[in-house]
């Protein structure tokens, strides 16, 4: 059975990367803008764990680096949710076309 | 060790102070606004007070955190900075139902700025990076019932959970291309490898987004149209300098060996802000989005001092950022004080301020002299040294394009001042009566515009710090 290596994390990594940028820009909901960039962070937290623990064995700065990663992703939700809320009392809607008051 | 603590991070401890203050305030009785601002005020004079004395450099927790005299002389600029806004919004800060929940969130996020400018350390600066967006994403929505108010805060907490997951994205290839994340460390290990340079087009593209930089620019002006303006004010002045700062800190310290690769793309992007900047300018009606794209423009032409990679770039924008605090407050706290007392924002509603307002004509007069870069006031050295810096490494046709287009922004502040100087209104606005602070905070703000360019020993201060 092939064990899976660097390469295998790295595109899984990539692909969920660019999956996350291609749906922060075409969805216009906002929880799922949200929930894209999510994907980016845990792209980024993929590539961290790879990268400790194929390329770096001994070193820690990886795996510390992702727990951040974690704690300030879920600090940027709360403000972030907190925000569309308020968005939604005045706006009655979640969806960013119609948050389009201010443009050029 | 336990006082080299206390002394080295001295101004973070103080700011840590203020925040836990505030607080208890909060957490206990409330304190009536008209008793609790003065507090605030006062405290926030201590903090920049405390700055000039026990100066030490020196470097903590095995490298994360440094501090030089420069740094120091940085963060006192950030300080004065929040002292002025804290002086100048005080109509709207009385009104404001959290006044101490508004300050909270303001000085975390000054907290923020200062680690960042101190950090040592990928890590660190990130989270520090995240420590100054997201709570001022919070403050940009502080005028709870404006619809424009909430719009704002979701454009800019979007953008800058965005632009983070880039950064964090160009960090982890770092990571893996270099196994090190240590400032020091870094670049004896840059070797301009294919993926080394993608993970710093990556980071420079979060830089990019939070300094507003021309293709990433496009959440500014809403964000500065909708947010209250004593969040405006300290988002472009005291967060703008703040990611400058640092920004020249990574570019000169830690990726100095890909000087030629940075070179290049801060000319074109510094070339594209400041015409996208300035041609946007022209068409604004409403003020503060006007200040808004002025305020993307003085960013290109930071980058034009940024781009000559010698130690005269990193003075320069250090001196145009001190006098950018000065004037660009300024020119926000006469906007401030109109918007407040009589709802007015556009550019059509100044005209014929003078006749009924002369002295904030004229603090708005001299704010955007020094902003367009005309001789007497100190913006005209400050864009001075920022030309000669870029100037250095000899790509005249790059200058040239910087000094036209300080021509086109000459053009659109004119239009102001002619606005409030010259042209006649029927319903010009109506006398304004300025609280005794804010009218101490403009005095300070034109009085720094003034003197700063005559008073040479700020520059050689400014210099001898770099060196």
């Amino acid at each position: 059975m092939m064990q899976p290596g660097l390469y295998h994390i790295l595109i899984i990594s990539a692909a969920l990367f660019f999956i996350g940028v291609f749906g922060f820009f075409t969805r216009r909901n906002l929880i799922t803008m949200l929930m894209s960039i999510e994907l980016i962070l845990n792209s980024v937290n993929l590539n961290f764990i790879a990268f400790n623990k194929y390329v770096w064995p001994h070193k820690m700065d990886g795996l510390f680096f992702s727990l951040f990663v974690i704690a300030i992703a879920a600090a940027e939700a709360a403000v972030a949710i907190a925000i569309i809320i308020n968005l939604y009392r005045s706006h009655q809607s979640i969806d960013v076309e119609d948050a389009g008051e201010m443009k050029y | 060790m336990t006082t080299d603590l206390l002394i080295l991070m001295k101004q973070e401890l103080v700011v840590t102070f203020i925040i836990f203050i505030l607080l208890f305030i909060k957490i206990g009785k409330g304190i009536k606004n008209e008793t609790l601002l003065p507090l605030i005020q006062l405290l926030l004079l201590t903090n920049f007070v405390i700055g000039f004395f026990f100066n030490k450099e020196g470097i903590l927790f095995g490298g994360m955190y440094n501090t030089t005299a420069l740094m120091v002389f940085q963060k006192n600029i950030l300080s004065l900075a929040t002292y002025l806004i804290s002086l100048l919004c005080v109509g709207w800060l009385k009104k404001s139902d959290h006044l101490a929940e508004f300050f909270l969130l303001m000085l975390s996020a000054l907290l923020g700025m200062f680690f960042m400018i101190s950090a040592g350390n990928l890590l660190m600066f990130y989270l520090s990076l995240e420590l100054a967006t997201i709570p001022i994403a919070a403050i940009a929505n502080f005028d709870l019932e404006k619809r424009r108010s909430s719009e704002a805060a979701m454009k800019m907490i979007l953008s800058s959970a965005f632009s983070s997951g880039i950064l964090l994205f160009g960090i982890s290839l770092l990571y893996g291309a270099t196994g090190t994340i240590d400032f020091v460390a870094l670049p004896a290990l840059l070797n301009g490898s294919p993926l080394q340079l993608f993970a710093f087009i990556f980071l420079f593209a979060a830089f990019a987004f939070k300094l507003s930089i021309v293709p990433f620019h496009l959440y500014t002006a809403d964000v500065y149209e909708g947010a209250p303006i004593a969040v405006t004010s300290f988002l472009s002045v005291v967060s703008k300098g703040a990611i400058a700062f640092i920004f020249i800190t990574a570019l000169y310290k830690v990726f100095r060996p890909m000087e030629e690769v940075w070179y290049n793309m801060l000319v074109i992007l510094s070339v594209a802000t400041m015409l996208v900047g300035n041609l946007f300018a022209l068409r604004q009606q409403q003020f503060k989005r006007f200040l808004a794209f002025s305020s993307i423009a003085q960013v290109g032409f930071i980058l034009v001092g940024i781009s000559s990679g010698a130690p005269e770039g990193l003075s320069a924008v250090v001196y145009f950022v001190l006098i950018y605090v000065f004037s660009n407050l300024a020119a926000f706290g006469v906007a401030e004080l109109i918007s407040n007392q009589t709802g007015k924002e556009t550019i059509d509603d100044y005209k014929g301020m003078y006749a009924t307002n002369p002295f904030l004509s004229w603090v708005l007069a001299i704010a955007l002299f020094s902003l367009a870069g005309i001789p007497p006031t100190a913006g005209f050295f400050g864009k001075l040294f920022l030309i000669t810096a870029g100037a250095s490494k000899a790509s005249y046709w790059f200058i040239i394009i910087a000094a036209l287009n300080m021509m086109i922004s000459l053009f659109y502040y004119l239009k102001v001042v002619r606005a409030v100087f010259m042209d006649k209104s029927e319903q010009p606005i109506e006398k304004i009566n300025i609280p005794a602070s804010a009218k101490l905070a403009l005095l300070l703000c034109g009085a720094g515009i003034v003197l700063l360019g005559i008073l040479s020993w700020v520059y050689d201060y400014i210099v001898s710090l770099v060196k």
